[in-house]
Parts: C-alpha cells; structure tokens; sequence
C-alpha cells in the first residue's frame, strides 16, 4: 500500500479530469481574456461555462455576483474589509459578530479590524459545538451590526452550522451575512437562495480543484468595495488578470463536486463511519461531534495518552496522513482555537487527531489507516506514563 | 522573516537526524523495577512531573547506588512530542554514571546540544526548546526526591525563561547595564523569550510566576526611580533658591572665576543688590579700583561678569551697573 491521504480537509487531490481540462489553457488558449483580439476572445466561451458551472453549484441567481478571487482567505478579507469600509469607518454601525471557532483567514481578519475600531463579537458554540440561533438573536441589533460571519462547516471537527437558519435570522433584522463555506462545499448542499446569505467564500483546492483560485458569491445588490483595486475584471469588483485555467479548473471542480454530493453522501461517510468505529473501539477514544451534523467526511478524536504531534509522526511513518490540532504541532505552539472554545476534554488540546477523507479515498485505504492507528497507539501508549498507572 | 520563513510546515524538517532517530528508537524507554534495583544494589527512585492535560509528562525511573549516589540506570516513560520523547531518552543517557549532584548540573540546553547532529545547527527549531524543559525539571523531580527535599530548595536561582534556562537576576542585570527599553533587546542579549515565548508576556503557551514585560517595567519604574532620587541628593536648582542662598552662589562664582581677573588689573567689585522678577535674578554690581571708570567695564567686563553667572549658575542672570 502507498501512502494513505486523510487530511483532505488541508487540501484535495486535483481531479485528474479538471487537471485535463486546464490543459488547453497554458500553451494554445492562453489570451487575457480583456483583450479584444480572437487570442481574448476564444478564452471567453470557456470562462462562460465555468461560470455557468459555478452559479450552478452554489445555486446563485443570473443577476447575482460569483467574484472569482485567489482563495477564500481573499475572498474572506474582501467581505470583512468592504464591510469595514464601508459600513464600521463611516459610523453606521459599529460591530462585527462572529464566532469562537473560525478558520484564521476570518478570525485574525477580525482581530485587524479591531485595531481599526470594530467592535468584534465572538459567540461561543453550544454543547454540539455549533453557534445556535438563540445566542446569535440575542447577540445582533440592526442599528449596531454590521455584518454577522459564521463558517458553513467547522475545518478541524466538521460540525454542521445552521446556516439557514442563522442566516435568515440576519436577513429578517435586515443585517448582512457572509459565511465561510470552505469546508462545506463539495461536501454538504449548499444553496445560496435556500439559505439566505449575501455573501459566501470558497476555495477550490477543497472540491480537488487547483490550489490558488477561490471565490466570492455576492447577493445581488450588496455592496462591495474591492480588496484588490485594479482593472476592470470581475466588473471592477476585483482587479487582476483572471486566471482561466484555474477559472475553468474550479467550475468543473465545483460540477464534479455537485454530481459527486450523493455518493459522497453515502461512499464517503460509509468509509468515514467504518474509521471512526474503529478508532471508538479503541479504549479511551473520544470522537468529538455526533455524526449526523458532521461533513460526512471529518474525525476529530482524542485519543487518550496519544500527544497529537507524535500520534501524526507515528502516523506519517506508516505512510498515513492526518493532521493534529496540538500546541506542540503549531509554529506558535497555541492549541487550536476550535478545540479551546469546544471545552470537551481539556486535554483534547494535546491529543486530538484529524482524520478526513474524500471521494478518492478507497475501502482498502481505509483498511491500511486502521492498521496503522491501532499500531501507533499501541506504541505510544507503551512509552506512556499514563498506561503505566 | 527573511526567505527560508517564506514556506510552512518545516517543523519535522527541523528535527535533527539524532531526534527522529531517538523519538522511533528510544534507548531507554520504559520501566526499572523495585527487583532490578535490587539486582544492581541500588535505591528505586521514580519521579513524575507534568500532567497529560497540560500537554507534556514524564516518568523517570533511576537506580541510584546509596554509598556513590552514582546513577546506575536511568529510564523513562512519556505523554509528549517527538521532542519530549527524544530528549528524555538523550537525557537518561546523559546521566546514567554521574552522580546525583552531577547529574543535577545538566540542563534542557546541553541535551539539545547532544541531540545535535552539527555544532553549529539546532537540533530542534526554536519553539519546540520548551518541549525539551521536561527532561531538566525531571532531573531535579528526581534528585529531589533521592535527597528526601523539596524541590523548589534545589533551584538556586528563579529562572524566568525556562527554555534558555535565563535567571530573574540576569535579566534584571542586563536591563541596568545596557539600559534596556524593549523586551526584544532583552531576547537579544540574553536569549530568554527566543524559544516558546511563554515568558513574554501573559497569554502565552504556558502561565508563568513572571513575565518579561513586567520585569522590564519594574526594573525600568526602578531605574527611574534611582534616577529621581539622585537628582533629588543633587544640589537644588539656582531658581528654586532663596535669595540669601542665590546672594552666596553668585558670590562663590565671582570668587572663584571673575574677581581673580579683575584682581590682576587691579580692580574689583562688590554686589549691592539683587532683584528677583518672574524668571530673571538681576545682580547689581558696583566696581571698585582700576576698574571703575574703566571704559570697558559697563560693556565688555560687564557681559563677561554676567557670561559666567548664566553658564554656572541660570541663563535668567542680568548684571547691571549701579
């Protein structure tokens, strides 16, 4: 067995098709699609239908904006700027309501716009690890909320926000919504109408597009002012020369992704359950988040007397890939800020393993992981203290 | 940053040969028991230190020889990283054959240099030192335990950093001589704050008794303190001076830098009066001998006279002539 890749959450496979697909673009197709000439203009029948494909997945409307940007780090920073600039800086309104658990590219764009005046509130999750429509009722005002931004699917536990819900609760009190739906795409439903949000960030190296390409979903008739000012691509919503290959890798990313829900829905978690109850036959192991609100793709586990970091290291030898939220793995050595505002297990700080699979993660792969596991923490539970007691 | 900080994830990278191969092949893992000390004539000794919920522990197992206090054997049993796992291995194979008080002298740095594969490179990156402070702290656990004492009576010193292994008392040294204003001038000349960065400031990875920042506030609320004080001891001002006191000052001054001149050429002059207005002390002189009538005494003389009185004792001085 090759090695096994089960930190899809991180990134994704490249779909070898949307790999063909980008092809034409470097070498024969490469015109700025700006210019007028037959090289600009041949690009264009391609980008349509990239485009078509994108609306299509997210369900956008014609009159809507799908801004494509260069991940959804960018995409995140253009939301919360704009609504900086043009809502926080002009005295209108004075707070950005978010939560405890985002992905970085949100959480430290909030602590930025802090030193910039915003009042920022981070809502805690509730007992299932999910912002609740009751504490966010209770958080927002129309005369003080700018905008609310809470993420689709959390990236460490794969715990299911209400988004519907949370979103429609905005749109009554008429405040703004911007979710961060990186990890629920490709994964989960996700419809820009049936939910009713104004803005929606994606990156399509989660849905085994190219890495480096991302994008924005803007409600009709929402402002926003550019992150990157430029020319007049993307209608001057976002300046820079559009990379079609990527553009057209990530629409037929996002349409594999659609056509893909179902099985992922059933191949996917199937796989996924038979890990994870594998992993809960283990003694003292914790998988956190009941499954039916989780990605069908995602494990969080705390394997009691396993260190994350070694756990992955051991892991790693054994040629399978999972990622760990522990202090001692990080630059910083700062636990996951999701594993801290879950409070589960204080000790899930240190021993939380992620594993996340995707729709190019096979039976006998699944077969080599558990091994592997029940290998490791044999192992390391041997050199540790607590199995000494 | 600088171009080798431009790509991520390099930590495993940074791991040298000698790590990677401890944290997979530990020598020195696992038990001594109660009948192997026995088997080497020798006192079972096990210290424990940390705890799984604060990321790190370790149990050590020594085998002391009660008449040599010779460590004998030494073995250990962790909940850590590959860092904590290699240097507790490093460690118990630094002190097996030295004494307890010897092997008390070692510190987390020298097993880092040991894990080295070159002198001149780390063998782990910076923020992963604080993983490897275990496998000192258990040493003293150890020794102290052995000797029947409490631990903290083994620590001569209050370390602040522990990483850098960087005493309270250097650290407030190095603030008074070099006149530190900056924690990073402190990490810069000491070191302490360069690895985990816990003793920063609070917030950090772990919570500490001290922090950089308040160290350097109190050592510098000190210094300017020291600094008031000695201005205080300091002879007051010329403008917070009665006029009795300014009367002597100015006639100190005369004596020792104007009248010795005047006095070569015969003349002199005496201080009639002095006048206090807002900022200004006014001196009125009288000249006597050679130099009264002197054509240069009302203008030359006369600003040299008062020249001096500003630069010794208050630029508000004004000399008149009466």
């Amino acid at each position: 067995m090759d090695s096994v890749y089960l930190d899809n959450n991180a990134t994704t496979i490249v779909d070898p098709l949307v790999k063909e697909a980008m092809e034409p673009f470097w070498c024969q197709l490469y015109g700025n699609p700006n210019s007028l000439h037959t090289f600009g203009t041949e690009v264009h029948p391609y980008m349509r239908i990239a485009f078509d494909r994108l609306y299509a997945g997210i369900n956008a409307g014609e009159d809507d904006d799908v801004i494509v940007t260069s991940c959804a780090t960018e995409s995140n920073n253009a939301v919360l700027n704009s609504v900086w600039y043009n809502l926080v800086r002009t005295g209108e309104k004075k707070e950005i309501v978010t939560t405890q658990v985002e992905h970085p590219a949100v959480s430290n764009t909030c602590r930025y716009l802090e030193s910039l005046g915003t009042k920022v509130i981070y809502l805690p999750v509730n007992a299932d690890g999910v912002v609740d429509a009751e504490i966010l009722r209770r958080s927002i005002h129309p005369d003080r909320t700018a905008l609310v931004s809470i993420m689709w699917a959390n990236n460490e536990t794969g715990l299911i926000f209400p988004i519907r819900e949370l979103a429609s609760l905005c749109r009554e009190k008429g405040i703004l919504f911007h979710t961060d739906a990186v990890q629920a795409v490709g994964k989960v439903p996700v419809d820009v109408r049936d939910a009713a949000v104004d803005f929606l960030s994606f990156s399509a190296h989660k849905f085994h597009g190219p890495k480096g390409v991302g994008g924005l979903y803007v409600r009709k008739g929402v402002t926003l002012t550019p992150l990157l000012h430029g020319g007049e691509q993307m209608g001057g919503r976002r300046g820079g020369t559009v990379n079609v290959a990527f553009l057209v890798g990530m629409g037929l990313a996002m349409e594999l992704a659609a056509e893909n829900l179902d099985y992922e829905q059933r191949e996917v978690r199937r796989l996924r359950d038979r890990l994870e109850d594998a992993l809960a036959g283990i003694d003292g192991v914790t998988v956190v988040g009941r499954r039916e609100i989780r990605t069908p793709n995602t494990i969080l586990a705390s394997i009691k007397g396993v260190e994350g970091e070694a756990m992955i290291w051991d892991l790693n030898r054994q040629g399978v890939a999972a990622s760990t939220g522990s202090a001692c793995a990080s630059e910083s050595l700062e636990p996951n800020p999701t594993f801290v505002a879950m409070c589960l297990d204080s000790e899930l700080a240190h021993t939380g393993i992620r594993f996340s699979l995707s729709r190019f993660t096979t039976e006998a792969e699944i077969d080599a992981a558990i091994a592997a596991v029940r290998a490791a923490v044999s192992r390391l539970r041997s050199i540790s203290p607590s199995a000494a007691h | 940053m600088a171009k080798s900080d431009l790509i991520g994830g390099t930590l495993w990278e940074s791991y040298s040969h000698k790590v990677n191969d401890r944290m997979l092949n530990p020598r020195h893992l696992g038990e001594i028991t109660e009948a192997d000390a026995k088997t080497l004539g020798a006192r079972l000794v096990i210290a424990d230190w940390g705890a799984e919920v604060c990321g790190d522990a370790i149990r050590a197992f020594w085998a002391v020889e009660p008449r040599s206090n010779r460590i004998l054997d030494a073995r250990f049993k962790t909940f850590g990283c590959g860092t904590a796992i290699a240097s507790s291995d490093m460690m118990c194979e630094m002190i097996i054959g030295k004494t307890v008080d010897e092997a008390m002298k070692i510190t987390n740095i020298d097993v880092e240099h040991a894990l080295r594969d070159e002198e001149a490179t780390a063998a782990i990156p910076p923020q992963k030192m604080h993983c490897s402070v275990m496998a000192y702290d258990v040493i003293r656990k150890a020794a102290a335990e052995y000797k029947g004492v409490d631990m903290d009576s083994l620590e001569e010193e209050e370390i602040v950093c522990q990483c850098a292994r960087v005493s309270l008392r250097t650290i407030r040294d190095v603030i008074r001589i070099n006149n530190l204003t900056t924690v990073e001038e402190i990490t810069h000349y000491t070191k302490a704050g360069a690895f985990c960065k816990s003793c920063i400031r609070p917030g950090g990875h772990e919570s500490r008794r001290r922090y950089l920042v308040d160290i350097l506030a109190s050592v510098r609320a000190e210094m300017e303190r020291e600094k008031a004080q000695a201005e205080a001891a300091a002879p007051p001002s010329f403008a917070r001076l009665g006029l009795i006191q300014k009367h002597r000052a100015v006639e100190v001054v005369l004596d020792e830098k104007v009248r010795p001149a005047l006095l070569k050429d015969g003349g002199n002059l005496e201080v009639v009066d002095m006048k206090v207005a807002d900022d200004a002390t006014e001196v009125y002189i009288r000249y006597s001998g050679a130099c009264k009538g002197c054509p240069s005494a009302e203008v030359g003389t006369l600003s040299f006279i008062q020249e001096y009185l500003q630069k010794e004792l208050d630029p508000g001085i004004r000399v008149l002539p009466v």
